[in-house]
């Protein structure tokens, strides 16, 4: 909403200037978001009319004019397609200054002298019109500085209104505000309602008074649509940033900035009967005032005849009802649309409109009288035309009432923790227009129907609030009991995960949480993806159901950017099933990519390989405190390598994978080098045992080697189980220290070497409990796996 | 042969053998002077032996002079055997110098993503008094996400919200509000938590991305009013900053608070004078907050009479923004290492 204090002050004396009253407004809740003038700075610009014209002899679309400026006048060199005898046009005299400080001087044009400049619109910052000289009234006086003739030193405001305050959607509105705010009165300009010069009425239907409960139409015959807007009109419209588009179209215009009505006007001749307001039968059409044609639903309002619609009600005018040059006889249009019937049709046929704008938040219901008679006194005006008799159809039973609500004065200072005299309590809200009756705990507060966002007691405290000073209201710090906060301990917190991967080279990512449907069709083939219904575009049209798709757009855009060592993590929800039943389950992700270590100056630097990374997952599930519960099994995964993946489980649960990328999707995605993923189930990663102490030995350990000879196909997790299993109590841990293949080992096998830490919690081991128990554990290793002990 | 002549003797055989100490290149050169002079068949132990041969009232006096000569003898080799041995201590040590300015060997540290940093500030400065984490999922639906907040639909505060939807009542959240309801509708009152998360909004220029994170807070109580919201951000905000801010509240709307403000910090580039950051204006609009509604507490069935509470959110993007110099948004989600890695 853009108002010019200039406009302003017709309603309201308003001391301050421009930017004072800015910051009231905005410390009020109407957001100033700018300022600025009305017009760009210039200078030397006068009224001016031309008295003669002749061809310039060397140019034929140069033309000498002879221009009267008041008090002398000058001969003027111009090129303007419009410059004649008697025109009224800005003078920019020598030594003026034009917008963006052109200082004007003589010059000469192909030899003539010219002693000024005659300007355009555009060429004074006023408009975009460059056709030709801004054309002033014939009565503009001759001699007079242009921005006094105009009112140009004006201020425009513009505030970015919250939903809630369509009565501010109006300059009347807007004076109402700030009288309450400065306590000076609102003055409103007085105009009278014409008198009717025939007895022609237009007949009103409400078919659907719920959605429109009031219409006022009123007939004006024998109007000119091609009669020139005023300048001051033009004016007013420019800087409320309307474009001027004829004197009816202006007219209706000007009074819903000036009142807040939106109005709307038809030609006569094209109304068939009378006005029926009704729902549009679905499937029915209407070609818009803007060349578009939409096809209605039931739902959506209309102002119609007796045998078409000819508008979306609230909302845009139709082609075949509206004014044109020919037009003669004209049907205004004042109606109060009940919001609900106009909240969001405007959108659902791809608009919105000044009109959609204030009836869906709601326009004042009981102003449509005032704003026609306005309307039809300009009109008159302007354009001229007799006006007929004022017609309305009401439905009381459906027009909003004023509603009393009930504020306790205990109730105040119980919500914002401060008081506020009862006296300015009530000069408030009544400068507010509120109606205030003093009750017992308080009062009892009528409010108008154009405050459709007060309707409860918080909302009429929001307003003493707001009026009175938010700055008022004292900062206070909460008292409150003392109660320690329950700490879980069999809970890993997050930030000790993400530390671990930190310290260990990771680097955290934010990805988006909906990605590409190729691309995690890639990575996450079996999982069917919720689709957006409205994505921004067709790269962030599926929610994801992987954080790897994520991780690897983001691996590659780093590869492009001449990373090669990449590490990267994400948590965040994976989105899994159908719609109905969808799993929204957080993820600990990662991706690694290049070498092992950073480059350095001493030692091996070599690619990173699958047990570097699970090294890292190792460091993850030790915050568990039972890093035994979890345990890899190779299994296979459509987007990785068969060979060098592992699903993850924490006991019988599966909780994560890790793989490498199979070398064909590395391919398909373009992605360098050898690339490792891995995802973790956070809720399973973050359950944690809490410790138990076990008595320490006094004993020595003893540690025995031992190489046995395995197939291929037997995993070092199946020996290191048997072992186990086989060493019992005494057997305190197994650390696996080699695994050869090659000279010495048959084909098709290995050799595991591994040191067994043996200890006793009750005395020393001697020799023969220690041999007892290696021959034990070989013989296990030889019945279960067809281990061999290799010598 | 005389006394005489053997003091002589003696006094420059211990010059010898002191030239020769001072000559000894090593320790092994050293100590096979030890044994020459001192040893058991050293020379001057030899002297010793030879004083039998000389008259017996001439015996203490020269069997002194070959005790002094000893010690002298001795004393010369320890200070040269303490002289040898610091050098050779030297030159070891000299030798396993190294240039303590090359790099330090292993893995280089990462970081957390600056959202992520800012987010655990945030959840720290609450966690002090209190508040704790409340989570929800990020596939709303409408009723948590509007209708329960007070935004019933064909709301004009829906279309500010450009909402990502998935079928006529599913959509991403488009705010951490429907956190507030669904803490208030499982624990009902008094409420504490803050509810940190992603968001989303159809919407992607210079200044949005179709994603980012707020952070919610609630406190619903007895006897909770607007100079408690005052108080706790005027803090918060100063905290976060770790500078004394001015904080001014601004009315505002919101379906879901009554009254509702906007919060301004003074402007944390310029402080306050008016910069490109804050536009001229000397203020930063960091939050909106407000009272809860009396309708959001009749949607969770909290008696409205008995309690009141406030609630606020944030955008978690803007403050990681400010705190630490980021300029474009869009660089918090392409993750580009060079960006990552200031953030150590």
């Amino acid at each position: 909403m853009r108002i010019s204090t200039n406009w302003l002050q017709e309603w309201i004396a308003v001391e301050d200037d421009a930017q004072t009253l800015g910051d009231r407004l905005t410390m009020a809740g109407l957001e100033v978001d700018a300022l600025e003038p009305a017009a760009p700075e210039f200078s030397g610009v006068v009224v001016a009319e031309i008295t003669a014209c002749e061809r310039h002899p060397e140019a034929d679309r140069l033309q000498l004019c002879t221009v009267n400026a008041g008090e002398e006048t000058f001969q003027i060199v111009c090129g303007a397609p419009n410059a004649r005898q008697g025109l009224k046009a800005p003078l920019a005299t020598v030594g003026g200054v034009l917008p963006g400080g052109m200082k004007i001087k003589r010059a000469k044009l192909r030899g003539v002298e010219s002693f000024g400049m005659l300007c355009s619109a555009r060429e004074l910052g006023l408009s975009e019109d460059a056709a030709g000289l801004m054309e002033l009234p014939a009565d503009a006086p001759v001699g007079q500085d242009l921005r006094e003739y105009l009112a140009l030193d004006d201020m425009v405001i513009e505030v970015d209104l919250t939903p809630n305050r369509s009565d501010c959607l109006g300059v009347a509105g807007v004076a109402r505000e700030v009288s309450a705010l400065t306590g000076k009165p609102v003055q409103a300009p007085s105009f009278s309602a014409p008198a009717p010069q025939h007895q022609d009425e237009i007949a009103i239907q409400l078919d659907a008074p719920e959605a429109c409960p009031r219409y006022v139409g009123q007939i004006v015959r024998g109007v000119n649509p091609q009669a020139p807007t005023p300048l001051w009109m033009q004016e007013r419209l420019r800087r409320a940033g309307v474009r001027s588009l004829g004197p009816i179209v202006d007219v209706t215009n000007y009074v819903m900035l000036e009142l807040g009505q939106p109005m709307h006007a038809f030609d006569l001749a094209k109304i068939d009967g009378g006005i029926r307001v009704r729902m549009a039968t679905a499937g029915e059409k209407l070609e818009l005032l803007n060349g578009d044609t939409v096809e209605l639903d039931n739902e959506t309002l209309v102002i119609a005849d007796h045998s078409r619609a000819h508008a979306l009600a609230g909302v845009m005018g139709g082609e075949c009802g509206s004014v044109g040059d020919a037009t003669r006889d004209i049907l205004l249009e004042s109606a109060f649309f009940s919001p609900l019937a106009i909240a969001g049709r405007a959108r659902r046929y791809g608009l919105h409109t000044d009109s959609s704008h204030r009836f869906e938040r709601g326009v004042d219901p009981a102003l449509q009288r005032q704003a026609i008679d306005r309307a039809a006194q300009l009109i008159v005006e302007i354009a001229g035309g007799a006006p007929g008799p004022v017609c309305e159809a009401a439905s009381d039973a459906h027009l909003p009432k004023p509603l009393v609500v009930r504020l306790r004065r205990q109730r105040i200072g119980h919500l914002l923790g401060m008081e506020i005299p009862d006296e300015r309590v009530e000069a408030i809200l009544s400068a507010l227009g509120l109606t205030v009756t003093a009750v017992e705990e308080g009062w009892d507060v009528t409010v108008p129907a154009f405050r459709f966002d007060i309707a409860l007691e918080v909302d009429l405290i929001e307003e003493l609030a707001r009026v009175w000073g938010y700055d008022r209201i004292p900062v206070r710090r909460t008292a409150t009991p003392l109660a320690i906060a329950p700490q879980p301990e069999g809970k890993v917190a997050l930030s000790r995960l993400r530390d671990t991967l930190i310290t260990r080279g990771y680097q955290e990512a934010i990805t988006y949480s909906f990605v590409e449907p190729a691309l995690q069709a890639q990575l996450d083939p079996e999982q069917e993806p919720l689709p957006l219904a409205n994505p921004l575009s067709a790269d962030l049209a599926v929610m994801r159901t992987s954080l790897w798709p994520g991780l690897a757009k983001a691996l590659l855009y780093n590869q492009n950017r001449q990373h090669e060592r990449v590490r990267l993590f994400e948590t965040g929800l994976r989105f899994r099933g159908r719609l109905d039943g969808l799993a929204q389950e957080r993820l600990l992700a990662g991706i690694v990519a290049g070498n092992q270590l950073p480059e350095q100056w001493a030692g091996e630097v070599r690619p990173v390989d699958f047990f570097d990374v699970k090294g890292d997952l190792e460091a993850l599930f030790a915050a568990s405190g039972e890093p035994e519960s979890y345990r890899f099994e190779p299994e296979t995964h459509p987007a990785l390598h068969p060979g060098q993946s592992a699903r993850i489980y924490r006991g019988e649960q599966p909780v994560g994978w890790l793989g490498a990328i199979h070398p064909e999707v590395q391919r398909e995605l373009d992605l360098a080098g050898r690339s490792f993923v891995f995802e973790l189930d956070l809720e399973a990663l973050t359950r944690a045992r809490v410790p138990q102490f076990s008595p320490l030995s006094k004993f020595p350990s003893i540690r025995r080697d031992l190489a046995v000879l395995v197939d291929e196909d037997v995993s070092a997790a199946a020996i290191e189980g048997c072992v186990r299993r086989a060493g019992g109590e005494l057997l305190k841990d197994v650390v696996l220290f080699d695994v050869y293949r090659g000279k010495g080992v048959p084909q098709g096998q290995k050799s595991l070497a591994m040191g067994l830490i043996l200890q006793e919690s009750s005395r020393t081991l001697t020799d023969q409990d220690v041999d007892g128990l290696i021959q034990q554990v070989v013989s296990r290793l030889s019945l279960d796996l067809g281990a061999v002990l290799r010598e | 042969m005389s006394s005489t002549q053997e003091a002589a003797g003696l006094d420059e055989l211990v010059k010898a053998a002191e030239q020769a100490v001072e000559a000894a290149a090593d320790l092994s050169a050293l100590d096979e002077l030890r044994v020459a002079y001192l040893g058991k068949k050293g020379r001057l132990t030899e002297q010793l032996k030879s004083l039998g041969r000389l008259p017996a009232d001439e015996r203490p006096a020269a069997g002194q002079a070959i005790n002094r000569a000893k010690q002298q003898l001795q004393e010369r080799l320890e200070a040269r055997k303490e002289f040898l041995q610091s050098a050779a201590l030297q030159q070891a040590l000299e030798a396993e110098r190294i240039d303590v300015t090359l790099p330090g060997r292993g893995q280089a540290s990462g970081g957390l993503h600056p959202i992520t940093r800012t987010l655990e500030r945030i959840e720290a400065l609450f966690g002090s008094i209190g508040f704790k984490v409340a989570e929800g999922p990020e596939v709303e639906d409408d009723y948590h996400n509007f209708e329960a907040l007070n935004i019933p639909a064909h709301h004009p505060a829906r279309a500010m919200h450009d909402t990502f939807y998935f079928d006529a009542h599913r959509l991403l959240r488009t705010h951490t509000s429907p956190v507030q309801v669904r803490v208030m509708q499982e624990e009902g009152a008094p409420v504490r938590v803050i509810a940190p998360g992603r968001v989303y909004r159809c919407d992607s220029d210079l200044t949005h991305t179709p994603m980012f994170h707020q952070v919610e807070g609630l406190l619903v109580d007895e006897g909770i009013s607007f100079a408690d919201l005052k108080g706790i951000l005027n803090d918060f905000l100063s905290e976060f900053f770790e500078r004394d801010l001015a904080v001014r509240f601004r009315p505002s709307y919101f379906p879901f608070t009554e009254p509702s403000a906007e919060a301004d910090v003074q402007c944390v580039m310029c402080g306050g004078d008016g910069c490109r950051v804050c536009k001229g204006s000397g203020w930063l609009e960091i939050l909106g907050c407000g009272m809860v509604h009396p309708k959001v507490f009749g949607h969770v069935g909290i008696d409205a009479e008995r309690y009141t509470g406030y609630a606020f959110g944030m955008g978690v993007e803007r403050l990681a923004m400010l705190r630490y110099g980021v300029n474009d948004l869009r660089l918090f989600f392409e993750n580009d290492l060079r960006f990552l890695r200031q953030f150590r």
